[in-house]
């Protein structure tokens, strides 16, 4: 096979597993208040800013190994995103629950703004960047070219599948998986039946902001440049990959999080990589023209 | 009410606030305390102390406040929905009929006394009327969230650049095939969509309005890409504005024996474009009180009643959708023109967000509050330049608050009431 038609194949797979942990952040919060959470994609782009603050933090009081680096870099940004996950929740979306459809997404997109603004004039707008932390690769010969798979790559794709199978253990079998599977059935009943909604809904935003400062640390570390602007390209990718998949259901973001990132991949790899973005975003209106309930979702149903 | 008797209680109010201080300290801390440089970082508590500050004294006056009766009945309010529509005495006579024509005078007194720059931010001003009229049409009375509306205003601007460097087309052929093109596109893009749950036409139209950005930005043996394409100057009956017309033609001044001004060139586009602004908003003020308008703002109230009343809901979202395009590309032909070229950078994300925020601020279908809120947002930024670092923040924090506060708008809408003729009342007292 080609050398180029694997190796797009390999930085997709990789690619395309942290957009499923975007993803999950959309999907959850969908399938709970059924409200596009706008601001998801600022709250990842916190969330590598972080993980950059917490990186030159450490190396200042001369932590080295990479073990200890990434994790604490790893357990920083998962606390910090996730507080600011709560925060916005409680303070944008949780006075709105009783108002009108169109308020909550518009004060999404007010967030969005504040928090890409916040972070321009605190950080400044220049282009932002992390050291390489994993040096090295694994090269495979296979006739027609090279197949490279750097050990930074590996290690997401690692880190990806443990987060995403650990969230899976946690919505199947735990008290709080219950709990967030219950209200997003129906949330009135889960009310009656003794669960505290507001909380759960607290929860699921705690949930997806935590799995987009994962998907923030392992991107940086990928990529190793960011700025303030990059949540929004990202934000509306994931999006795409929770649309593919079937909105409202956790394996169909993750599906449809690797599906977008092999394809984007290969497309930019064979086609034309200017147009990346574009390719993408027809993705999502072709697939919400033909096929709006996803590969895994159900139909949606209107309900009075 | 006994909780009006009820004691303040300070204490609770001190506990809130440390708490949010805490919190607050998690939030700011790292992104505002350590600012990055390189791979190194610089300190500022400074900043951070001054933002827990803000954060702890306006969580205690906010929890103070909502102690009070006052407070409580705020609450209160967020429990409830608000009606959509306040309907007025049948009688009622709006101060509007006296506002409005002192409102003509005074645009038709204005050239006359404004200067060059005064002339191009109330013209930037009135574009953006009439790109929040139109969002108004989408957001507003159908309840449709349009993410991309920029596309169509760049399809209007693009159409004048294109048309122009592509097959000679000049401003006065454009205006209205801008239009068309514009309603076009929100037609082809709305019908697969508007079928739909509402939520997805707002994602659907934000990578509408990417997509056409990137292409702009990318094609650049069509488009120009980044550097952008120059724009002819509108014509008046084929006269030129310019000093000297090109191929030997007669410019306008000399035609008329006027003296060259450098200005006429915008007060042309400023007349024709108050003239289309006030041609809008009488068009939108008759849709509102015809059938299609009453079934825009139903829809928006509640989709599934109208759908079981027989409302065809797709093509009266189309409707909506497609007049509000079409106003964009107008509104884009015009931008094109008074800026003399276009590029790409015009038409980011964050425009459609400003025109967003002016139909929010204006209050969802209200025109007054339109008008007046997209010249405060358009115009404000000019004057307060020192404070524009701060503007799209501003915009963000206004957004988040109305929509907590009053997510209706900040002017109610309201609609004359209508007695029933009496003759009908006769035929039903004598029905059996």
């Amino acid at each position: 096979m080609d050398g180029i038609f694997l190796q797009q194949l390999v930085n997709g797979l990789t690619l395309g597993s942290v957009y499923g942990l975007i993803a999950i952040g959309y999907t959850m919060v969908y399938g709970i208040i059924g409200m596009i959470n706008f601001a998801h994609g600022e709250v990842y782009m916190i969330s590598a800013y972080l993980a950059a603050i917490s990186l030159a933090l450490l190396a200042y009081f001369g932590i080295e190994s990479f073990p200890l680096l990434i994790l604490g870099t790893l357990l920083f940004t998962v606390f910090v995103t996730g507080v600011y996950g709560w925060v916005i929740e409680r303070v944008a979306y949780k006075p709105l629950r009783n108002s009108t459809r169109l308020a909550p997404l518009i004060s999404a997109i007010g967030i969005s703004l504040i928090l890409q603004n916040y972070v321009q004039i605190s950080q400044g707008a220049r282009q932002q960047g992390v050291p390489t932390l994993l040096e090295g690769a694994m090269k495979f010969d296979i006739g027609t070219g090279f197949v490279q798979i750097t050990y930074t790559k590996l290690f997401i794709l690692l880190a990806a599948f443990v987060g995403m199978g650990l969230l899976t253990y946690i919505i199947k079998y735990t008290k709080l998986g219950r709990m967030c599977r219950a209200t997003q059935q129906d949330r009135k009943m889960a009310s009656i039946l003794g669960i505290n909604t507001d909380r759960v809904i607290s929860y699921v935003f705690i949930i997806g902001a935590v799995m987009a400062a994962l998907a923030g640390v392992l991107i940086t570390m990928n990529y190793g440049t960011f700025d303030f602007y990059a949540g929004f390209i990202i934000g509306i990718k994931a999006f795409t990959a929770a649309v593919l998949g079937g909105i409202g259901s956790l394996p169909g973001a993750m599906l449809g999080g690797i599906i977008l990132g092999i394809s984007e991949s290969l497309f930019s790899g064979l086609v034309n990589s200017d147009y990346k973005d574009v390719f993408s975003f027809s993705l999502l209106v072709l697939i919400l023209i033909f096929r709006p309930q996803g590969l895994l979702g159900r139909p949606h149903v209107a309900k009075v | 009410m006994s909780a009006a008797n009820k004691p303040l209680d300070i204490k609770k109010s001190a506990v809130d606030a440390i708490l949010a201080g805490l919190i607050s300290l998690i939030v700011f801390g790292p992104i505002v305390g350590v600012v990055l440089d390189g791979y190194s970082f610089n300190l500022q508590p400074a900043r951070v102390g001054w933002l827990v500050a803000i954060v702890m004294l306006g969580r205690f006056c906010l929890s103070l406040f909502l102690q009070t009766p006052k407070g409580l009945k705020i609450l209160q309010g967020f429990e409830s929905t608000s009606s959509g529509v306040h309907v007025l005495a049948p009688d009622y006579k709006s101060r509007l009929r006296w506002i409005i024509p002192v409102l003509i005078v005074i645009a038709i007194v204005f050239p006359f006394f404004a200067n060059k720059y005064l002339l191009t931010v109330v013209i930037l001003g009135l574009i953006y009327v009439l790109l929040g009229l139109g969002l108004n049409i989408v957001v507003g009375l159908a309840g449709l969230l349009d993410l991309g509306y920029v596309a169509f205003y760049a399809i209007g601007a693009y159409g004048l650049a294109l048309g122009y460097q592509y097959l000679g087309l000049g401003f006065w052929t454009v205006l209205p095939l801008a239009a068309i093109a514009a309603a076009l596109a929100g037609c082809i893009l709305g019908f697969p969509v508007l079928r739909m749950h509402g939520d997805y036409l707002a994602i659907v139209t934000l990578g509408f309005g990417e997509i056409i950005r990137l292409v702009l930005n990318n094609w650049l043996s069509f488009t120009g890409g980044p550097n952008g394409m120059p724009v002819p100057s509108p014509t008046f009956f084929g006269l030129e504005f310019g000093r000297r017309a090109k191929d030997g033609g007669v410019p306008f001044h000399e035609f008329f024996g006027l003296e060259y001004n450098a200005n006429i060139k915008f007060l042309f586009i400023y007349i024709v474009l108050f003239l289309v602004v006030l041609l809008v908003l009488y068009i939108k003020h008759r849709l509102t009180r015809m059938p299609v308008g009453r079934a825009w703002e139903a829809l928006r109230e509640d989709e599934i009643a109208c759908r079981a009343m027989g409302l065809n809901h797709v093509l009266v979202k189309l409707s909506a959708f497609t007049l509000g395009a079409s106003t964009a590309g107008l509104a884009g032909v015009f931008f094109a023109s008074y800026q003399g070229f276009v590029n790409p950078s015009s038409f980011t994300f964050f425009e459609s967000a400003l025109i967003l925020a002016i139909v929010v601020l204006g209050g969802m279908g209200s025109t007054v509050g339109v008008v007046i809120a997209a010249f405060v947002l358009t115009v404000a930024p000019e004057l307060l330049r020192s404070f524009s670092e701060y503007r799209v923040l501003l915009f963000g924090v206004l957004m988040v608050l109305m929509m907590i506060w009053r997510p209706r708008g900040l002017i109610r809408i309201s609609r004359v009431g209508v007695t029933p003729r009496k003759g009908a009342l006769a035929y039903e007292r004598k029905a059996p």
